[in-house]
């Protein structure tokens, strides 16, 4: 069996992301190769080859594939599939944007956001916001699969996988990128902290996230938040945890005037240590917490960020 | 321009779902169902390009059993000025409905379709896309602001990283997520005039499309259980809990 993985980076560095992913294609079992689409993206190919367990690593290294455009990327990926019987991407925004292109192009059916291998055509993939846990066998001749890292434990960096250039470029020339609206934090990304501190509608405003800031700090944590917290523009959306938003799973997550909705548990209950400040001692999130402290987060965050 | 806006019949968000004792699936019976809430942020989008005076006429559609006329119902309520209902029994993957939705494109020749991100019953994320592709279409998936600007649309995306614009050539498909808007509700003279429009139900098997599964459900189970923890009386004792008993920070 031959699987490809499609990278995930950012044209100077490889995601931790894909580290899990190529566990999910260890799982599965067969020869690995990784596929870098990018511009520039030369750097990221070497850390390719590192990635434990991969054979070769194929460098598309053209402008049509700077901004990973799905219309681009996903013609890219269709093109070389021929080639494999799995073609794996990371449930991240960019994967789910360009694989179910794949998909439809290769006509299969995606199996979205496994967070298991049972054997080379079953998988196991949360559905009804992580209610339920499916178990589904695809019956398609190629597996089209985007792989949720939190059920995946990083592979090591001590490989030496061979380079090979692809020279076709796929240019759908329907569609362009204008412009990015990134967000710069010098805290670690949601999904690779191993502390997050996440605030929702109780945190009031966006400045009142500070108090949040001063804990992170201490902690080296990243700070999430609820959706009714992005909606209120009190932060930016990428900190949205929750089954429409990120998914995570650290070591320590504190959810700070969060109610607990099934939308937000979607997105955090995996983590393995959860810590709940509510002042309202019914709210749900108790029910999932290990440790829950009933107060009001103004004044508990403050003497918390003291006592650290 | 025609906008086309596919919608989910899927369980109400508030519902937690509850799996049948015998692992086979969920249990739906008597669960309170709904518009899927990004199918509804779709809808509402195509109305306001409607009263921006930019589409002329909004086509929703629905593949599913009888029921899903319910939903089509509360899409004209809303504003669409028409709706299309696809009839099947059966549980459609996502690449079979994506090819149904082509035959309804090629019908109806939208400038833009309108979709969902995400069904909050599969969690799949991937019709829209899949539908791009099938029909060569330019697609601007999570969109937080979409705007036409002649033969263009601009969409803001909500991606990993914060937000990203893309220019498309139109026809188009877009896919919504959460900040795109907030849908109004319908008032009750409109859900009256709703029942005397247009509804076209035709049934899946006249498209002509090889409609075999290409998934199987081999098992369907609750998650893993989180035993309630407890609740501490302090900081200070939350601190020590954390540092001694969960061994989490130092
Ligand atoms: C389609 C769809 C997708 C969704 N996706 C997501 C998602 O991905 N992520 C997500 O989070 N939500 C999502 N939601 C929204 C979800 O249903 C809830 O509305 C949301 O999570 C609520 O956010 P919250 O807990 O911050 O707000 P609330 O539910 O309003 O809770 C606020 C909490 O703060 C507490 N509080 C208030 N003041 C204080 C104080 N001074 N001190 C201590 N505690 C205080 C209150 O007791 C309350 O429990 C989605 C909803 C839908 C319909």
């Amino acid at each position: 069996m031959s699987i490809l993985v499609v990278a995930e980076h950012d044209n100077s560095s490889l995601k931790a992301d894909t580290f899990k992913t190529v566990a999910a294609a260890q799982a599965i079992g067969g020869d690995i190769h990784i596929l870098v689409a990018g511009s520039n993206c030369q750097e990221v190919a070497q850390q390719a080859a590192k990635v434990n367990g991969v054979s070769k690593i194929l460098v598309a290294d053209n402008a049509a594939y700077e901004h990973q455009l799905a219309e681009n990327v996903s013609l890219l990926v269709t093109e070389l599939a021929v080639d494999y019987d799995h073609i794996l991407a990371t449930a991240l925004t960019t994967g789910k944007n360009f694989m179910p292109r794949v998909a439809a192009l290769l006509d299969v059916t995606q199996i979205s956001d496994i967070i298991g291998v049972e054997s080379a055509d079953t998988f196991i993939r949360p559905i009804y916001a992580g209610n339920a846990i499916a178990t589904v066998q695809s019956l398609d001749n190629k597996k089209v699969i985007t792989v949720r890292t939190t059920g995946f434990d990083a592979v090591a960096s001590d490989g030496n996988a061979e380079v090979v250039a692809i020279d076709s470029v796929t240019d759908a020339g329907n569609s362009s990128h204008v412009s990015d609206e990134l967000t710069v934090s010098e805290r670690p990304e949601l999904g690779a902290a191993s502390i997050i501190i996440s605030g929702g509608r109780g945190m009031q405003n966006g400045d009142n996230f500070k108090l949040l800031e001063g804990i992170a700090d201490k902690l080296g944590a990243a700070i999430g938040a609820s959706r009714a917290a992005v909606d209120a523009g009190f932060v930016p959306n990428d900190m949205q945890v929750g089954q429409t938003g990120k998914i995570v799973a650290p070591d320590l997550y504190i959810a700070v005037g969060i109610s607990g909705a099934i939308q937000h548990l979607a997105g955090m209950k995996d983590s393995k240590v959860i810590v709940a400040i509510n002042k309202d001692p019914e709210a749900p999130i108790f029910q999932v917490a290990d440790y829950g402290i009933v107060a009001d987060l103004f004044d508990a965050l403050p003497e918390l960020e003291s006592k650290l | 321009m025609k906008v086309l806006v596919p919608i989910k019949r899927v369980i109400d968000f508030n519902v937690k779902v509850r799996v049948k004792p015998d692992n086979s699936n969920v249990d739906l019976a008597n669960v309170k169902m709904a518009i899927n809430p990004f199918c509804e942020i779709a809808v509402e989008e195509a109305i306001r390009l409607k009263e921006a005076g930019v589409a002329t006429e909004v086509i929703a559609v629905s593949i599913g059993t009888k029921a899903c006329q319910e939903q089509l119902r509360t899409a004209l309520a809303l504003g669409a000025d028409r709706a299309i209902h696809i009839e099947t029994d059966l549980e459609l993957d996502s690449i079979n409905i994506a090819k149904l939705l082509q035959k309804v494109v090629e019908e109806e020749q939208p400038q833009l379709v309108i979709l969902g991100k995400q069904a909050i019953d599969s969690d799949n994320n991937q019709t829209g896309q899949m539908l791009a592709a099938l029909t060569n279409m330019p697609q601007g998936t999570f969109a937080s602001i979409v705007k036409v600007d002649g033969d263009k649309v601009n969409v803001t995306r909500e991606v990993d990283g914060g937000l990203q614009t893309v220019a498309l050539t139109l026809p188009a498909i877009v896919t919504t997520d959460l900040r795109l808007n907030e849908p109004r509700y319908a008032s009750l003279p409109n859900i009256m005039k709703a029942k005397r429009k247009p509804l076209d139900v035709k049934p899946a098997d006249d498209f002509g499309i090889d409609l075999t599964p290409r998934t199987k459900l081999l098992k369907v189970t609750p998650p893993a259980d989180r035993q309630a923890g407890i609740i501490v009386e302090s900081i200070d004792e939350l601190v020590e809990k954390l540092k001694n008993e969960a061994k989490v920070i130092s």
